[in-house]
C-alpha cells in the first residue's frame, strides 16, 4: 500500500513538472498554431536567472520574479526578431525556427552562466512529508499548486476573457480577426511573453527539484510537448491531465515493471492514444472550414 | 624592382628562420573536445596542455628544445577527431599525441597513430582503450572497472553481500554499471535489484523504493553524472532509506555535495583521486607534492577549481615529458619504448608503473575511498 503510495506520489511530482511546461505550449499554439519549441528554454532561463539572481545576493523571491519578467521579454525578443519577420511562412519553419531560437538561448546561457549545474533552496524546506509511509518533498507540491493555478488561469483567460478570445480567433483565422479589429500583432506579442513567463514559473519551481543548467531545457520541452500532445495540443486541461497521466506511466512502469522499459512505456500508451485519438484526450476536433 | 628583392628576402630569411626553428623544437599534437557536449572534459585538459606547455618552455623546454603545441578542438566528433590526428601525423608531424577526451574520439585517434606509430596518450575513460594492448596507444585516467572494484572492495570490508544498483543510463553510467555487473562476482556480492533512471528524470523515488522493498539488499550503488546522482542522493534521504549509498567517480567534486545537500550527501561513500582531496593527504603521501603543484598553479592561472579531467592531461604530460627526457631524443619509437618503461611516476591521478602488457599502470590505490561528512571529504581508510 505505501509502495503503490510512493508511486503515486512520484508519479505526480514528475508529472506537474511536466504538466507546468506543456502549459507553456498551449498559448503560443493557441496564438499561432506554432509548436514553440524554445519553451523549454524559457523553463531553462527561469531556473537558471533565478540562481544567478540569488547567487549575486538577491533575496530568492525577488531573483524569482526579476527571473519571471526577464524571460517573459525574452519571449517577445524572440516574437520581434524570430518569428515577426517570417509572417506568411508555413508553420513548419515557425517551428523549426523556434528550434533554432531554442540553440541560441541555450548557447548563450551557456557562455554567459557557464555548464555548471545549480540548484538552490526549496520554498518551505527539504523534510518530507509522510503519509501513510510514503513521502513527498514540499516542493513538489508547490509545483503541483503551481501547475493547478496556472491551468485555472490559463483556461479562465481563453473562456471567460475577450483577450483570450481573441488569442483564439487570431489563431483560428489571422486575416479574419484582424477585419473584426483584433491587433493580432500585439496578441501574438502577448502570447510570447505569457508563455515565457509561464514557462519560467516552471523553472523557478521545479529547479529545487530537478536542480538546473543551461542544457535541461530540451528534455522538458520534448516531455512537455508529449505531454501537450498526449492531452490534447492547445487545451490548457490536457496539459495538466498528460503532464500528471505522463508523469504517473512513468512513475508506475519504474515501480511495478522495470525502470528500464519507463520511457518506452509511457511513449507506446502515447502512441496508442494518438493512434485512436489523433486530438489527444482533450484536443478539439479540427474541421476546416472551406 | 626593389621591393620585390626586398620581399624575395625577407622570405627567403623568414623561410630560414623557420627551418631552424623546426629543427630546434620538439612537436607535440593534441586533439581534444574544449567545446561541444564534452566541454567539461576538453576544456580543463586543453587549459592544462597549454599551461603546462608554456611553463615548461619557461624552463628551456626539454632537453634543451623547444616544445611547440599544436592543439586541435575536435567538439566530441570522432570524426572530426580523426580527421586533426591525420593533420598532427601529416601536415603538423608531431612526435607524439595527447588527446581524445572521450572513448569515442579516442578510438578514432588511436587507429591513425597506431597506422603512423607515432605514440598517443589518451584522457579517456574505457578499459578498451587499453585492453587488449596496442602498441603507440596509452591512457592516464583509471577505468570505470577500477572503480568497481574499488568500491566492491570496500563492500567487502563492511561485510555486505547483497546490493541495489541504480544507474544513469547515460554513456558514463551504462558503461560503468555493465563493468561493476562483470567484476561483482569476484567480490562474492550479488545485486539484488538492478534498477536505472534517465539523467535528466526528476525523481527517482519509485526506483528507490523498489530496491529498499527488495529483500536482502545491504547497499546502493549509483553509477551515473551530472544532476541524476544528486537527485538520487536526495531522494534516498527522503525516503529515509537507512542503507549505505555509494556513488562513482563521476560525481567526486565539492559540486556535488551542494547539489545534494550537505544533510542528504552524509555518509555517502565513493572512489575519488588524490586531486579531489589534497588536504587530506598525509605529508610523505607520494602523490602530496604533484598534486599541490598542479592545483597552485591551474587555480593561479585560471582562477577556476581544478577537475579530475585536467588531472588526466596534467598526468599525460608528465609520463609524455618524462618519456622525451628519459630517451634523450623525440623520436615516435624512442619516446614509446621510454613510455612503456615508465615506473613509479605520481600523477594527481596515481602511480604510473607502465609496462609492455599494461598501458596505463595505475592500480587499485589511484582511488581513494572517500566518505561525505558533514559537508565535507574524508578518508576512509
Amino acid at each position: 500500500m505505501s509502495e503503490l503510495l510512493q508511486f503515486l506520489f512520484s508519479g505526480v511530482t514528475v508529472g506537474a513538472v511536466y504538466a507546468l511546461v506543456a502549459l507553456g505550449f498551449t498559448i503560443i499554439y493557441n496564438a499561432s498554431d506554432v509548436v514553440n519549441f524554445a519553451q523549454g528554454e524559457f523553463v531553462m532561463l527561469g531556473g537558471m536567472l533565478t540562481f544567478a539572481g540569488s547567487a549575486a545576493g538577491l533575496p530568492l523571491l525577488l531573483a524569482a520574479v526579476i527571473a519571471i519578467l526577464a524571460t517573459a521579454a525574452m519571449g517577445v525578443l524572440m516574437n520581434k526578431f524570430a518569428i515577426e519577420p517570417a509572417r506568411g511562412a508555413p508553420v513548419v519553419s515557425l517551428i523549426i525556427i523556434t528550434i533554432g531560437a531554442s540553440i541560441f538561448i541555450r548557447g548563450g546561457t551557456q557562455l554567459i552562466f557557464g555548464k555548471q549545474i545549480h540548484t538552490y533552496p526549496s520554498i518551505s524546506g527539504d523534510t518530507p512529508i509522510r503519509i501513510m509511509g510514503a513521502t513527498i518533498l514540499p516542493q513538489s507540491l508547490w509545483v503541483i499548486l503551481g501547475a493547478v493555478l496556472v491551468f485555472i488561469g490559463l483556461w479562465l483567460f481563453f473562456t471567460r476573457t475577450l483577450l483570450g478570445r481573441a488569442v483564439l480567433a487570431t489563431s483560428n483565422n489571422r486575416l479574419a480577426a484582424q477585419l473584426v479589429g483584433i491587433n493580432t500583432n500585439f496578441v501574438m506579442t502577448l502570447s510570447f511573453a505569457l508563455s515565457a513567463g509561464i514557462g519560467a514559473l516552471a523553472g523557478v519551481l521545479i529547479s529545487p527539484i530537478t536542480m538546473t543548467s543551461y542544457d535541461v531545457g530540451l528534455a522538458l520541452a520534448l516531455k512537455g510537448f508529449a505531454a501537450a500532445m498526449l492531452g490534447g495540443m492547445g487545451n490548457p486541461k490536457g496539459a495538466l491531465v498528460g503532464g500528471l497521466l505522463l508523469g504517473l506511466m512513468e512513475a508506475l512502469t519504474a515501480g511495478y515493471l522495470s525502470s528500464q522499459y519507463k520511457d518506452a512505456a509511457a511513449f507506446i500508451i502515447i502512441l496508442a492514444v494518438l493512434f485512436f485519438m489523433p486530438q489527444g484526450l482533450f484536443g478539439r476536433k479540427s474541421t476546416e472550414r472551406v | 624592382m626593389k621591393t620585390t628583392l626586398t620581399t624575395t628576402a625577407l622570405s627567403t630569411l623568414l623561410a630560414l628562420g623557420l627551418a631552424t626553428a623546426a629543427s630546434a623544437e620538439i612537436r607535440i599534437g593534441a586533439t581534444l573536445s574544449a567545446t561541444g557536449p564534452a566541454a567539461f572534459l576538453g576544456d580543463p585538459e586543453a587549459k592544462t596542455l597549454e599551461m603546462l606547455v608554456e611553463e615548461a618552455n619557461a624552463a628551456g623546454g626539454l632537453n634543451g628544445e623547444e616544445i611547440a603545441l599544436v592543439l586541435y578542438d575536435d567538439g566530441g566528433d570522432p570524426n572530426k577527431a580523426r580527421t586533426f590526428a591525420t593533420r598532427l601525423v601529416e601536415d603538423d608531424e608531431v612526435v607524439a599525441i595527447i588527446g581524445g577526451s572521450t572513448t569515442g574520439t579516442t578510438m578514432s585517434i588511436a587507429s591513425v597513430a597506431e597506422d603512423a606509430e607515432i605514440p598517443f596518450i589518451s584522457l579517456a575513460g574505457a578499459i578498451e582503450i587499453i585492453d587488449p594492448v596496442r602498441p603507440f596507444t596509452f591512457k592516464t585516467p583509471h577505468t570505470d572497472r577500477m572503480a568497481c572494484e574499488k568500491i566492491f572492495e570496500d563492500m567487502q570490508k563492511r561485510e555486505i553481500t547483497t546490493i541495489g544498483m541504480i544507474s544513469g543510463t547515460d554513456g558514463f553510467g551504462a558503461s560503468m554499471q555493465a563493468q561493476c555487473k562483470d567484476v561483482v562476482g569476484n567480490y562474492g556480492i550479488t545485486i539484488a535489484a538492478d534498477e536505472t533512471y534517465n539523467p535528466t528524470d526528476a525523481d527517482m523515488t519509485a526506483q528507490l523504493t523498489k530496491i529498499k522493498n527488495t529483500a536482502g539488499v545491504q547497499a546502493v550503488l549509483n553509477p551515473g553524472f551530472g544532476q541524476g546522482p544528486s537527485i538520487v542522493t536526495r531522494n534516498y534521504k527522503q525516503l529515509a532509506i537507512e542503507l549505505p549509498l555509494y556513488q562513482s567517480h563521476g560525481v567526486a567534486s565539492d559540486g556535488f555535495i551542494e547539489l545534494a545537500g550537505a544533510d542528504a550527501a552524509n555518509g555517502v561513500r565513493l572512489p575519488g583521486t588524490a586531486l579531489l582531496v589534497p588536504g587530506l593527504l598525509a605529508a610523505d603521501d607520494a602523490q602530496k607534492s604533484v598534486v599541490d603543484a598542479y592545483k597552485a598553479a591551474f587555480e593561479g592561472k585560471y582562477s577556476t577549481p581544478v577537475s579530475t579531467f585536467g588531472g588526466y592531461a596534467n598526468d599525460a604530460w608528465l609520463i609524455l615529458s618524462n618519456a622525451i627526457t628519459t630517451a634523450g631524443e623525440a623520436d615516435p619509437a624512442a619516446i614509446r619504448d621510454a613510455i612503456e618503461a615508465t615506473t613509479g611516476l605520481a600523477g594527481t591521478t596515481g602511480i604510473y608503473n607502465m609496462s609492455a602488457e599494461n598501458h596505463l599502470g595505475l592500480d587499485l590505490s589511484a582511488f581513494r575511498m572517500l566518505e561525505i561528512k558533514d559537508g565535507g571529504w574524508t578518508l576512509v581508510e
